[in-house]
């Protein structure tokens, strides 16, 4: 019986199986940002066990309020970082090359497939884009991660959703997750691993599959994974080349970790790519999806393009392709917020911030910011936020505020119509 | 061990999110004891109230599906646990807040459909008392003049997290 990629990634980990269906796995990265992790520090420094298991396979970074908005979250940036330099951990991030975590880590090649990887941020789940099995956990988990760079998990079982053609145009990796979390429901993937296959995911560059593995959580999922292919190793080279003569060898390495054909899934599910629309949630939970068409015409307040979902340079390109020479609508605010500062300077040097500044968004340092409503953009009561986020829960982009979550696109077309627009008719 | 119990919160609804449990914008808080005043603070329900002596007297929350969705959050079983609500019981729980509850030595207990109906029928004839024996695995709850028992299946893990009093001192004596 072959084996899934989380059933090989179990495998090659397994430090122990205390229990009957419970896996500790060693880890070999552990991400660290600065609301989760100053918790756990607190509790180590409490406890006695101020100590790291490998400096060097911990990460950290400030992204969720960066620049520090005020006493609060400036103590928290201080104690992550007091915490790097005493411990010596040298991927650390901070003001001037910090960004949102799960597109910066990505960006500087941490992830590699066959990985296990946790943090305490429920989209970790977004670096299974590269074959790696990684999860979100709470404070505590990241806490024993921190310490002893292990992890315990239930067996994993994996639900396979096979992508039969091609996307069309306009249609995007954040409208195919909606389709299937609309589809399967916030629950339809609760401590599931989520496989993607075939065409369109083949053809998908990196980015738009961290979009996909991205969202795996808003069904419950444990982690979305793709299967490590060509994309994965030229988006990896410049950080893999002396590791692999060539970038055949490379594959050829990563391949051992892809699903085996004759695999044994929980379900298999075929979605026909070619009938997925450009999709918009309208309610407080991610899988209340209506197609734009359904939407078109609702009135927003803002228009947000950022996140570790949709903030990355691929989905700025999409949108100042829409925005070019056009100005947003007057009643709409737009703030685009680049995830990263190499995505920020690329975006520079392309000429799409100057895009966007024309059209009339405010651009934002990289951070999470609004999209958990902490700054940059926080909704006032009655308001309603366009948003290539991916988290729509009654008050999470401020109090009383609504989130409709769609892609750059569709964000773009709302943003020049004021109201929710079918991005198609701009392409 | 450890005994679970006392006064009910029924909350009556599927996929109760951390955003509810504890709104984000207080993630900025450095100890769990300043959560307190903010339990449930965003959530919507009819005829809850999150500020009522009633919330304040609840040891258990009893709700539905997919407890706890959303965030990693250890906020949210914390905010439990500093308004001293240390057993959840519903249909399911996401994965993460389920891990979470018990890696603080808390439970969170699955029941079938039928059963956690069956305890929502206590709810609205006055209060309602539930006790949770990890030993036996068994839940009794109580009120309006009516008693009904229900057994439950807790991994071995769980079971030993809520021993050691947590995960931390459980894998550091061991890996
Ligand atoms: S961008 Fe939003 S969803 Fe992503 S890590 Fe930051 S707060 Fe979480």
């Amino acid at each position: 019986m072959g084996k899934t990629t989380a059933e090989k990634i179990f495998a090659a980990h397994l430090v122990d199986e205390p229990f009957p269906g419970t896996r500790v796995l060693r880890l070999d990265t552990v991400l660290c940002h600065e609301i989760t992790t100053p918790i756990a520090i607190d509790d180590l420094v409490r406890r006695g066990k101020d100590r790291v298991f490998d400096a060097k396979k911990i990460k950290a970074v400030i992204d969720h309020v960066t620049p520090s908005k005020d006493s609060k979250t400036a103590t928290q940036a201080k104690i992550l970082r007091d915490w790097a330099r005493r411990h010596a951990i040298s991927d650390f991030f901070d003001i001037g090359a910090n960004g949102v975590c799960h597109a910066i880590f990505p960006e500087k090649g941490y992830i590699r497939p066959g990985n296990t990887v946790i943090m305490g941020d429920s989209h970790t789940c977004t670096h299974g884009a590269f074959g790696a099995f990684a999860a979100g956990v709470g404070t505590t988990d990241l806490e024993v991660g921190i310490l002893k760079g292990v992890c315990a998990f239930r067996e994993p079982k994996t639900i396979r959703f096979n992508l039969k053609g091609k996307l069309h145009k306009g249609v995007y990796a954040k409208d195919l997750i909606l389709h299937i979390i609309g589809r399967i429901g916030v629950n339809g993937a609760t401590d599931r691993v989520i496989e993607f296959h075939g065409e369109s995911i083949d053809e998908m560059s990196m980015e738009s599959r961290m979009t996909l593995c991205n969202m795996a959580i808003e069904a419950g999922g444990t982690s979305g994974i793709c299967m490590p292919d060509m994309t994965t190793v030229v988006y990896l080279w410049p950080f893999i080349s002396s590791e692999f003569p060539s970038k055949e060898a490379a594959l050829a390495e990563y391949s051992k970790w892809r699903a085996d054909d004759d695999a044994a899934y929980e379900t298999v599910t075929d979605i026909d790519a070619t009938l997925v629309e450009p999709a918009v949630t309208f309610g407080y939970k991610p899988d209340q999806v209506k197609t734009v068409s359904e939407m078109a015409g609702e009135p927003v307040d803002q228009v947000y393009i950022g996140s570790c979902t949709n903030g990355r340079l691929e989905d700025l390109r999409i949108a100042a392709g829409l925005l070019k020479g056009r100005k947003i609508a007057p009643a709409v605010r737009g703030i685009l917020s680049p995830a990263t500062p190499k995505v920020y300077s690329d975006a520079l040097k392309e000429g799409i911030i100057d895009i966007f500044m024309d059209a009339g968004f405010c651009v934002t340092n990289p951070t999470c910011g609004a999209c958990l409503g902490m700054s940059n953009g926080v909704l006032a009561e009655g308001e309603v936020c366009a948003s290539t986020t991916n988290r729509n829960f009654m008050g999470r982009m401020g109090k009383g505020g609504m989130v409709h979550l769609m892609s750059p696109a569709t964000a773009a077309a709302t943003a020049i119509e004021g109201k929710i627009a079918d991005p198609r008719r701009y392409l | 061990m450890k005994k679970f119990g006392g006064p009910v919160l029924f909350l009556d609804r599927s996929d109760i999110n951390t955003d509810e449990i504890i709104p984000a914008k207080y993630l900025t808080e450095i100890t769990k004891e300043d959560l307190k005043p903010y339990l449930l603070e965003d959530l919507k329900l009819p005829g809850f109230d999150p500020k009522s002596s009633e919330t304040g007297k609840c040891r258990v929350v009893v709700s539905r599906a997919n407890f706890g969705c959303g965030s990693s959050r250890e906020h949210a079983p914390w905010v439990f646990e500093v308004n001293d609500i240390t057993a959840v019981i519903a249909e399911s729980f996401a994965r993460i807040f389920r891990q979470n509850m018990f890696n603080c030595g808390m439970a969170a207990i699955e029941l079938s459909k039928e059963d956690i109906d069956c305890i929502f029928s206590f709810a609205g004839a006055g209060e309602t008392v539930i006790d949770i024996d990890m030993n036996s695995c068994t839940i009794r709850a109580a009120g309006g003049g009516r008693v009904e028992s229900f057994n439950f299946i807790i991994s071995p893990f769980d079971k030993a997290l809520v021993l050691a009093g947590g995960w931390v001192d459980y894998a550091d004596s061991r890996y």
